[in-house]
């Protein structure tokens, strides 16, 4: 498992996360490459079926980050899709696929910093987790 | 009798040649079809039936005796769970013009799909080796193959996972419902006999949801808490989702009448998912989430959100009830 490189695509809210990213990068913090950023204009718009696709369609992680509680641009769609993800990770452990695999994260648009450890710490999780086993699956 | 008959004959000025068969099923979509109380009569007058195996005495080799596309209509209700299911889902589908998974279970993977959640072994340590009523000291469990002094018994295989109906074979129609409410089985006889049939592919069915169609009053979707059916002590004449009730109403298709909400129980969500919709179970979860604890969103913590999560006992079985074969994730993953 030493070569395994764990592939993630991040939801990232274009108000507080995106920028939180864009500022990592300004700042050259270093964090590993294995995420895939896909702009979201909430996390709100995140349904449950994007991060099953997701899964299905062989990530081996999932990361949904908005804005901190309270600073929603849209006022509450971060709360939302905090339970929408508890309520996922339910039933993914119903279904026998790890829950940590997928993870709901608040970084600001000034927590480059946040960002770069947060999706350091979920490589080294996923790492520890191993190969999406639904990629198999057909 | 019309054995002989040119192909391009049947079904012009003939008699439509029809066949039903069953799968992976309970059989309530055989009964489903006399549902239809004295409309049979017309569906008999407008039709002969060729195949039918809970009704009328013909057998599998009558069925591999036809020329392909000998008949015109297979309605074929059940999922895919034995080898014997798949081979028939396979022989109907050469021997018929249009194939209509009917039901649930051949649309989405039904009630019996829910056995994705375990495999061959776990349901049958269940079934024939650890279980209360069961005595079995030779551990005796169903093979393909057992040779006895007298020859060979065989049985078809039974598969690890389930499947719905074209996951196996290509499908025209499909007719979702557990069962297909009767107005819908009736309105497809016609569309057939009239041969006014929409494009291939189409579920025979409204394109709203369960809600569109559901007796009660509607206001703003906020939840405090979710209660099972038997922790309401008196149902108020609104949404059932709005006193707590998970009802899967908003994700399931329509076409059912809301039968089951006059009878005030919750939408289980057998109309399989809305239009465009991948994945029925996720959809609910999306909605539900949203609506749960809204009012005090703000002002919640982790813990108390987690409680009010924690109140879903059973997250497939809840949101997947009849679709879990045709989910984006479609059985449980096996350690």
């Amino acid at each position: 498992m030493k070569d395994f490189e764990p592939n993630i695509i991040g939801f990232l809210c274009n108000w507080c996360s995106y920028a939180g990213a864009d500022l990592a990068g300004t700042s050259r913090i270093k964090y590993p490459p294995n995420i895939k950023s896909i702009r979201v204009m909430c996390s709100g718009r995140v349904d449950t079926v994007f991060v099953l696709e997701a899964l299905k369609k062989g990530a081996d992680g999932v990361l949904v980050a908005g804005c901190h509680p309270g600073d929603c641009h849209y006022q509450t769609g971060n709360y939302k899709t905090n339970r929408r993800i508890k309520l996922l990770k339910k039933l993914l452990k119903e279904m026998g696929v790890e829950p940590n695999r997928v993870r709901f994260e608040y970084v600001s648009a000034s927590e480059g910093q946040k960002f770069a450890s947060v999706v350091t710490e979920f490589v080294n999780e996923l790492k520890k987790i191993g190969p999406n086993p639904l990629r198999e699956i057909k | 009798m019309s054995k002989e008959k040119k192909e391009e004959d049947v079904g012009k000025n003939k008699k439509l040649q029809v066949a039903f068969y069953w799968a992976a099923s309970c059989g309530g979509c055989e009964i489903a079809v006399l549902d239809v109380d004295e409309k049979i009569l017309d569906v008999v007058a407008a039709a002969d039936i060729l195949f039918w195996p809970v009704a009328i005495d013909t057998k599998y080799k009558d069925v591999e005796a036809m020329k392909d596309k000998h008949i015109d209509v297979c309605f074929f209700n059940g999922a895919i769970r034995t080898s014997e299911q798949e081979h028939m889902a396979k022989l109907l589908r050469a021997k018929s013009k249009v194939l209509v998974a009917f039901g649930s279970c051949a649309c989405n993977g039904g009630i019996p799909g829910l056995a994705n959640i375990a495999n061959r072994e776990e349901i049958f340590n269940v079934a024939y080796l650890n279980n209360p009523s069961t005595e079995n000291p030779k551990k005796t469990t169903p093979k393909t193959m057992v040779k006895v002094k007298e020859g060979t018994l065989m049985l078809p295989e039974f598969y690890d996972t389930v499947k719905n109906l074209n996951q196996v074979v290509d499908v025209d129609y499909y007719l979702p419902g557990c069962p297909p409410h009767p107005d819908r089985i009736m309105d497809a006889v016609g569309a057939i006999v009239e041969n006014k049939l929409p494009e291939k592919g189409a579920v025979l069915a409204p394109l709203k949801s369960v809600c569109d169609e559901c007796r009660f009053e509607k206001s703003e979707k906020k939840i405090k808490e979710i209660k099972r059916v038997y922790e309401v002590d008196k149902l108020e004449d609104k949404c059932l989702l709005e006193q707590g009730i998970i009802c899967m109403g908003p994700a399931t298709r329509g076409g059912c009448k809301a039968r089951c909400l006059d009878a005030n129980m919750p939408c289980t969500g057998c109309g399989g998912p809305t239009p465009n919709s991948l994945d029925q179970g996720a959809k609910m979860i999306s909605a539900l989430a949203s609506i749960l604890g809204i009012e005090d969103e703000e002002k919640m913590s982790d813990k108390e959100v987690e409680a009010l999560i924690e109140k879903v006992r059973d997250p497939v079985g809840t949101f997947y009830r009849y679709a879990l074969p045709a989910a984006l994730i479609n059985r449980k993953v096996m350690k």
